[in-house]
């Protein structure tokens, strides 16, 4: 392009590739600017651990010691929280979504579908403290008077899943914590597998509908495999949101440093470890073991993230062919 | 005595309306918290209202007057600094991916990163700017805060500036480009007016995304009691005061926290209205 370039004053020609050459660098360094970040986020987390992980070694994974007072330090009750309460999360949530993004694309009557989407778009946007102040205020109340009671009496003595069913009706705990956690994933899961299911080409559809399929059968036979790995990418972006989530837990799980069977007990989570002792960390010690536990949490929601990246991508890929 | 057909007929049709009820009612299901939730803060928001929230400072303990001005404020400029800081280079990243590196390997790594940091959850983001800028500057500030913030600014505007860009047709730029115009003039004056609507839309779903974020303000900005406007030292702001004043005992605590809940939920649900009516402005212009 540059050797075509029409006869103009050399002056200007020379400025405009001045500018050329100016915007391009400054864009590219944002470009990698982006990159840096990432990488530069998960090394200062490991730098800020290090003294944590050199010390404890691989036994901080293990260890369910948590002692400010002793400076003895372990990450297994902060991870169990963290993963059982996203367990709890993704059981209510995927089930849910799933009907509710089946309900916008495929059943409810037309006009109504634009809108109940983008009021659940809307609701996705809600910050997560709104969520963890009505756990904690309205919720883990109600649940601790009228529900847990009941479960701990009747669910409590069963033979094996009693066990997790079982203990004082406090309110707050991992099951109050996994039910606020999936009633805000769930506008957020619901969303992207309504997206999804939107990109089934209509030929495909109208052409099972044709031979006679009812709507439930389009859904199994046609939606469903066409879209396959962009729905679990879906469920593990909503799983990397419920991992990381801070504030939303944090209200309702009751900051208690040990690992109960019992799902009405209070327990503890990665961020909400972090949220509510970072400040308070006084010791190099115990900074380190709450970065260390941030790490951890990084490279954890990283590989979620990925996979539900790499999921969602195989969509687009099918989309351009 | 029916036919096998008509049998197999009348199964479908039942598992079909069965499935068809379920999908309902797992709608329904889910509105009904999500308006509950809304319904809570809405009415015990308002239940708090008053005019001293606005005009009075965050009270000590015990006391039951007292307002949030000092928290909105450093809110306001906390959020404000951080999408000064986060949208232009969120703009210019999203120009470069798609204007330069489009359709190619780097590109691809950089909006793969991109979407990551997109859901990486936000207190990771408040831990990596406490140990890159509260440790070396020696304390909390604003600035620390308006910078975690501006990272979660940051992935979202690229996302938007990015495809609103590519969804720019190509003759735009072929005809400019023809004419001789010098592709950062065609990127600025062409493609950014083409793709305002989308630009301005995402840098408002950012703006609405950080201004309810609580967890990279916990050790960043962290909390004032009072008035302070500077930005180099702890500021008061909505998110952090909210989470403690839930969690105290105090009952006038607890009220302003949801006095405060519910003019952040306002504030985001008006912000995200808002950009979705642009976009939806431009796409009817264009039809």
């Amino acid at each position: 392009m540059q050797a075509s370039a029409p006869p103009s004053p050399a002056a200007p020609r020379l400025l405009d590739n001045i500018g050329d050459w100016l915007f391009r660098n400054i864009v590219a360094v944002a470009g990698w600017f982006v990159l840096i970040t990432l990488a530069l986020a998960a090394f200062s987390m490991y730098w800020g651990g290090r003294e944590a992980f050199a010390e404890f070694g691989w036994g901080f994974l293990v260890s369910t010691e948590w002692d400010p007072v002793r400076e003895r330090y372990g990450a297994l009750v902060a991870i169990y929280g963290t993963l059982v309460t996203t367990t709890i999360a993704m059981i209510i949530a995927v089930p849910v979504s799933f009907g509710i993004a089946l309900f916008l694309t495929e059943v409810a009557p037309g006009w109504i579908r634009g809108p109940l989407g983008a009021a659940i778009e809307l609701l996705a946007g809600i910050p997560s403290i709104i969520y963890g102040m009505w756990g904690l205020f309205v919720l883990a109340p109600l649940l601790g008077t009228h529900v847990y009671p009941w479960v701990d009496e009747h669910i409590g003595p069963w033979p094996i899943l009693g066990a997790l069913f079982r203990g004082p009706p406090l309110g707050i705990g991992m099951l109050t914590a996994g039910i606020v956690l999936a009633i805000m994933v769930i506008p957020f899961i619901s969303s992207v597998m309504r997206e999804v299911f939107l990109t089934v080409p209509n030929r495909l559809k109208e052409s099972a509908y044709a031979l006679g399929s009812t709507t439930t059968e389009v859904v199994w036979n046609i939606v469903l495999p066409y879209t396959r790995s962009a729905v679990i990418g879906g469920i593990f972006l909503g799983m990397g949101r419920a991992l990381g989530e801070t504030m939303a837990v944090t209200f309702v799980l009751g900051n208690a440093h040990r690992i109960s069977v019992s799902l009405l007990e209070p327990g503890n989570s990665i961020a909400a470890s972090i949220a509510n002792e970072f400040a308070e960390a006084t010791t190099p010690m115990y900074q380190s073991a709450l970065l260390a536990l941030g790490f951890l949490l990084f490279a954890v929601t990283f590989v979620v993230l990925s996979i539900a990246k790499l999921m969602l991508m195989q969509l687009k890929k099918r989309e351009g062919n | 005595m029916a036919t096998v057909a008509e049998r197999l007929f009348l199964r479908r049709r039942i598992v079909n309306g069965l499935s068809l009820v379920l999908s309902g009612l797992a709608a329904l299901f889910g509105l009904f918290w999500l308006v509950w939730i809304l319904w809570t803060t809405f009415t015990k928001g308002v239940d708090a209202m008053s005019l001293s929230l606005f005009t009075e400072m965050t009270p000590p303990p015990g006391q039951d007057t007292g307002g949030l001005l000092n928290a909105m404020a450093g809110s306001l400029m906390i959020s404000g600094l951080a999408v000064l800081m986060g949208a232009p280079i969120g703009i210019a990243a999203g120009t470069y991916l798609a204007e330069y590196v489009n359709h190619r390997k780097l590109g691809e790594v950089i909006r793969f990163v991109n979407d990551i940091l997109l859901s990486a959850p936000s207190i990771v983001l408040g831990l990596f700017v406490y140990t890159v800028v509260v440790r070396t500057t020696g304390g909390f500030s604003g600035y620390a805060g308006s910078i975690a913030l501006a990272f979660i600014v940051l992935p979202v505007v690229v996302r938007t500036t990015d495809e609103m860009l590519r969804l720019v047709p190509i003759q735009m730029r072929e005809a400019a480009l023809s004419l001789g115009v010098p592709q950062w003039k065609v990127t600025v004056q062409i493609l950014y007016r083409a793709a305002a609507p989308g630009i301005i839309t995402g840098v408002l779903l950012a703006l609405a995304r950080i201004s309810g974020e609580t967890a990279p303000l916990l050790f960043t900005a962290f909390n004032n009691q009072y008035w302070s406007t500077d930005m180099t030292g702890a500021v008061a702001n909505l998110p952090v005061t909210i989470f403690q004043f839930a969690l105290s005992p105090f009952a006038y605590w607890n009220k302003l926290a949801w006095a405060g809940a519910f003019i952040i939920t306002v504030f985001v649900l008006l912000v995200s209205v808002t950009a979705r009516y642009i976009l939806l402005r431009k796409k009817m212009s264009h039809d």
